[in-house]
């Protein structure tokens, strides 16, 4: 059932590719997500298309470090939403996306974020504990975030998650006091999500670890000369 | 999958009571159990996640605090846990499915499957005595 659910959004994806690509024989490129604007040409040309971005977010790392959209520029990452004290869905959820990160540990061009949906109670030494016990030592590779500890801070960090197209508030009734699904979103180096999966579902994990080479693939193609630097 | 036996109707309870194969519903029920209220954080082997969540598979703790697990996994745990040598100091929420507590019969057969999967040994529990050692579940930290 979960497979047929999810098989919709692979076949759009299929589809958008096959429509928009501007040719048939080039790799399979993942769709961007989000809303469209279409603009028309005041000079009479073809409409452009205006592709949504993550939101703007400016947050701090476990080592205490600024972490802003321009953290990633040139680079793809992998968002998650989570708290330190979450007795639901996170262990299964960064568990998952740990076995993402494992074999891009070491490597610059995909980072990883996981924003704090509790930021009163997640501090920086919160964060880090919680980094290291999940054996992240590097907060370069692997950013645990806050919004900080101003009263609207956690508004924020809801708004961002909607903008990452997963859903957090608080909630009495969920366990540790917060509903939230564990949706990971895969953005590329201009910003654009392009990909959400379930993370407690292991085909959902298994796309995203098919479908993260094919981004970096495509980010390699935009920029050549990084990648013959490296 | 755990339906075959129980969906057999009398005749196929009967033909599975006489199979060994199908004896134990009660490890299938310990196997559903685990994999609805625990499998999320200890992992579908036991395997536990760094050092957030400890492992089940190996976990010299299961033997050591035998007696006190029905305990542990009606009321959760919280607080620093030292199992395999490493020290653990999160949440462990009280084990409830479909929002229920679990009730003895169910407890023995969760932790019969947990003390006898992914490589662990344990003497078998009977409900008498899981029901034994909830009535003397400390009462403090609640
Ligand atoms: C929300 C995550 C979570 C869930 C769900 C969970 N546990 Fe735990 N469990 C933990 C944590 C965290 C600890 C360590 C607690 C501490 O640090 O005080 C623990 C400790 C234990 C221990 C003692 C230490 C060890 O590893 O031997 C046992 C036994 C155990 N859990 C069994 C279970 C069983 C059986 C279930 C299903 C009913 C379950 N747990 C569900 C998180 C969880």
């Amino acid at each position: 059932m979960s497979n047929r659910f999810w098989l919709a959004p692979a076949l759009a994806a299929a589809l958008l590719t096959a429509c928009s690509g501007p040719s048939a024989d080039q790799a399979a490129r993942l769709p961007i997500l989000g809303e469209r604007d279409v603009r028309p040409n005041p000079n009479g040309g073809p409409a452009d298309t205006i592709f949504a971005t993550a939101p703007a977010f400016a947050a701090v790392d476990q080592a205490g470090q600024p972490v802003t959209n321009q953290t990633f520029a040139g680079r793809a990452y992998i968002t998650d939403f989570f708290f330190a004290t979450c007795p639901g869905i996170c262990p299964k959820m960064n568990g998952a996306l740990l076995s993402v990160f494992k074999p891009y540990a070491t490597d610059p061009r995909v980072a990883f974020v996981s924003f704090t949906i509790d930021p009163a109670h997640d501090s920086l030494p919160v964060l880090d504990d919680y980094a290291q016990r999940l054996g992240v030592t590097d907060a370069k590779r692997w950013h645990f975030v806050t919004t900080g500890h101003s009263a609207t801070a956690r508004d924020t960090v809801y708004g961002l998650a909607k903008g990452f197209f997963t859903a957090a508030q608080p909630d009495k009734e969920a366990p540790g006091g917060f509903a939230h699904n564990g949706t990971f979103a895969l953005v590329d180096d201009q910003g654009h999500v392009r990909g959400l999966y379930d993370s407690l579902d292991a085909n959902e994990v298994a796309r995203l670890q098919k479908e993260l080479p094919v981004l970096l693939a495509e980010i390699a193609e935009r920029h050549p000369k990084a990648t013959a630097a490296k | 999958m755990m339906g075959r036996c129980l969906g057999l109707g009398a005749l196929g309870v009967v033909a599975c009571l006489s199979l060994p194969g199908c004896f134990s519903n009660n490890r299938h029920q310990g196997a559903r159990l685990y994999a609805e209220a625990c499998a999320g954080c200890h992992g579908d082997a036991g395997q536990g996640l760094g050092r957030l969540i400890p492992p089940l598979a190996g976990a010299d703790y299961l033997a050591l605090h035998r007696d006190e697990l029905p305990c542990l996994l009606r009321r959760g745990m919280h607080g620093p846990m030292t199992v395999n040598g490493v020290l653990y100091n999160q949440v462990m929420p009280a084990a409830r499915v479909d929002d229920k507590q679990l009730s003895p019969a169910r407890l023995t057969n969760l932790l019969n499957y947990v003390e006898n999967n992914w490589g662990n040994h344990a003497a078998p529990r009977t409900i008498q005595e899981v029901e034994r050692q909830l009535t003397a579940c400390p009462t403090v930290g609640e």
